[in-house]
């Protein structure tokens, strides 16, 4: 703060707290607040507001353990709540678009770092980049396109041999209805874990990579314990990004989603949106963001990454 | 168990460069060898197409007689300690040293008391739950050795280790790389651009320039009778004279240039090439009254007390620089600046060599 001062004098610094201040208070811990509170509040119709029927409770939240219905997790037979199992669905379907991009994002990450040509860097990343510069809703739409069920992925296999018949990506996919939605949500997102773990690799020795390989090790175990563990930091903060994005995603599941694969934040938004229910879609949005959070942290447990990792 | 190894026309380019020209060594098993040169003479290129982390472009590497080529380096029987060493940060000491048994396979009790026992061999007892940012750079230079030996590797391959130490450690520890050499008896392969270093720890040395291999000798050979200009150059001091060389006769030759005529030992395979005169400081004298023979006037411009000896230093005609050491017995005589005196030298002890044995 004293640095602050005598660097750029009182006005200045004043401004540039008064600046950040804002920011933080009225543009986030403001709105959120409200939605908080908003969300303990019953729904009423607008000459009830601030009446007798207005008092705080938990009701919002209990609504999300109505309406249970027979359906069934890994072919396991169970009644449960409907926003529940979407909630559930979404979660699992996020974590495995997750570890998607995981999968496709490392073996690049190292390819960039480590074995490319560093010449030939600049233009790979422009490639990489290039599908960024468009927006995310065309994206999303071109998909739509070649998903559908005429569309050019079906032409190709068939074309190909591989199916006789044309699947519904959308409908039912081959294995279950988000079929569509995890592989676009991968297609969006791999690049927020691509750049996180090319950073983290790139910063790593390359001749801690040769000594292991010198020493007798093979590939695998050279990535297993050299190049991962000094990853962990750059993978531990692309999943946690990669997760965020997709299961908050509206857009995606809208667009190539179906009634069959109905993704948590579109429940959110119909009680926002259709229903003008801002008191539900608040509590939800709070359980939504509260859990979010909870499995992060568990699973940064689980794979013993620090906050203070993710933050470098 | 410690094995040979035969680099036979060994030649590597990197695009059109050539880093390394026809390569030949024989390396013997459990020997002390170091390639010695300056930065970018090819050496570390060598170390790495031993190590199997660089594919010769012509020519084959044998390890114990047994061809290298295809070989990848996590099969070859040999380690290499890296110049920034190249410790895994994340691991304790312990699994650092035991990487390699880890890899084959070995149980965690055995790993662990193999560990202890090489921390034991160099020196440094009970660091095996240290982690590696905690040691000091001496003590990484260990752990770095101890995780080399602890694949028991046929050769062992050094690529400047001493060179992030400070030079007590540096003396120390080419002592001790010395002793541990002789322990095990594993071949080894050192690489430096010091040639203080290869003199005092090798059995034989590879004196490089230009991707070529200049002199292949003991040390005491490298010093006394380099066989071109580079290597009496690259390792020690010279006094150098220029000049028309007459006939040869028993070895030796006349040199006549416009510092006057000098008489040295000529190697047989250096006739017939352009050739200079060198002479060491060490085995220049200085004296008041002209010598019978190789003798030259100067006059003394410096002279610096070096502590064992002094170093005079003095311009001949034409500004010729010329460098004497005086020994610090108490009986020579050291002129002062300015005055003139005679070097001479015993031409025994003269050289008359070619350039460096470059392409072209």
């Amino acid at each position: 703060m004293q640095d602050l001062l005598r660097r750029y004098g009182t006005g200045l610094t004043a401004t540039f707290c008064l600046l950040v201040a804002f920011w933080i208070l009225v543009l986030v811990i403001l709105p959120n607040f409200a939605m908080f509170e908003q969300s303990f509040r019953p729904y009423l119709p607008v000459v009830d507001i601030g009446g007798p029927k207005d008092f705080y409770s938990l009701g919002n939240y209990s609504k999300i353990l109505d309406n249970p219905f027979d359906t069934a997790i890994f072919g396991i037979p169970v009644t449960m709540p409907i926003h529940i199992k979407m909630f559930l669905d979404t979660v699992f379907y996020a974590a495995l678009v997750t570890f998607f991009c995981l999968v496709m994002a490392y073996p690049l990450a190292y390819y960039l770092a480590k074995i490319a040509d560093p010449k030939s860097i600049p233009t790979l990343l422009l490639l990489l980049f290039v599908p960024m510069w468009v927006s995310e809703a065309l994206r999303a739409f071109a998909w739509y396109i070649i998903l559908t069920f005429n569309g050019p992925l079906n032409m190709l296999l068939q074309g190909l041999g591989f199916i006789d018949q044309g699947i519904r990506w959308q409908q039912g996919g081959i294995f279950t209805a988000y079929d569509a939605i995890v592989i676009v949500l991968t297609y969006c997102y791999v690049l927020f874990m691509l750049f996180p773990i090319y950073t983290a690799i790139t910063s790593l020795d390359s001749n801690q990579i040769e000594a292991a390989e010198d020493l007798g090790s093979p590939w695998w175990r050279t990535h297993w314990r050299v190049v991962i563990p000094h990853s962990k930091p750059g993978i531990a903060s692309g999943c946690v990004m990669v997760f965020m994005l997709s299961a908050g995603s509206l857009l995606v599941p809208t667009v190539v989603g179906s009634t069959r694969a109905n993704w948590f934040p579109q429940t959110i938004y119909n009680f926002f949106n259709d229903a003008l229910d801002w008191n539900t879609g608040a509590a939800y949005s709070m359980i939504f963001l509260l859990v979010c959070i909870f499995f992060v942290i568990l699973m940064m447990r689980l794979f013993k990454v620090k906050l203070s990792d993710i933050a470098k | 168990m410690s094995a040979g190894i035969d680099l036979e026309n060994v030649c590597c380019d990197f695009g059109s460069f050539r880093a390394v020209d026809n390569a030949n060594v024989s390396i013997k098993p459990g020997e002390f060898f170091s390639f010695l040169g300056p930065s970018g003479c090819g050496k570390t290129t060598i170390l790495r197409m031993v190590s199997g982390f660089i594919e010769p472009t012509e020519g084959a590497i044998k390890i114990g007689g047994k061809d290298m080529r295809g070989t990848r380096p996590n099969q070859r029987p040999t380690a290499l300690i890296f110049q920034n060493l190249a410790l895994f940060p994340l691991m304790p000491i312990w699994e650092n040293i035991s990487f390699g048994l880890e890899v084959r396979g070995v149980d965690k009790a055995t790993r662990r008391k193999k560990a202890e026992e090489l921390l034991k061999l160099v020196d440094l007892p009970g660091a095996a739950d240290k982690m590696v940012s905690q040691l000091s750079g001496g003590q990484k230079q260990r752990v770095a050795i101890a995780r080399a030996l602890a694949v028991e590797p046929q050769v062992m391959l050094l690529d400047e280790p001493l060179s992030a130490l400070d030079l007590k450690l540096r003396q120390h520890m080419r002592a001790e790389l010395r002793a541990i050499q002789k322990r095990t008896g594993v071949t080894f392969i050192y690489i430096t651009h010091d040639q203080g270093e290869a003199l005092a720890m090798s059995d034989r040395v590879g004196v490089m320039s230009q991707g070529r291999i200049q002199q292949i000798a003991a040390p005491r050979d490298i010093y006394d009778n380099p066989v071109n200009g580079f290597v009496a150059s690259f390792v020690g001091e010279n006094n150098i004279f220029e000049g028309d060389v007459g006939t040869v006769s028993d070895g030796m030759a006349a040199l006549t240039g416009p510092h006057g005529t000098f008489r040295a030992r000529v190697l047989p395979d250096a006739q017939g090439k352009a050739l200079k005169l060198y002479v060491r400081p060490e085995h220049t004298v200085l004296s008041r009254t002209k010598a019978a023979e190789n003798s030259v006037e100067m006059e003394v411009t410096e002279v610096a007390f070096e502590g064992a000896f002094i170093s005079v230093h003095g311009h001949a005609s034409a500004g010729k620089r010329i460098q004497v050491e005086v020994k610090n017995d108490g009986v020579t005589q050291v002129p002062s600046v300015g005055e003139k005196v005679f070097a001479s030298f015993d031409a025994a002890r003269a050289l008359l060599l070619p350039d460096a044995n470059v392409r072209g």
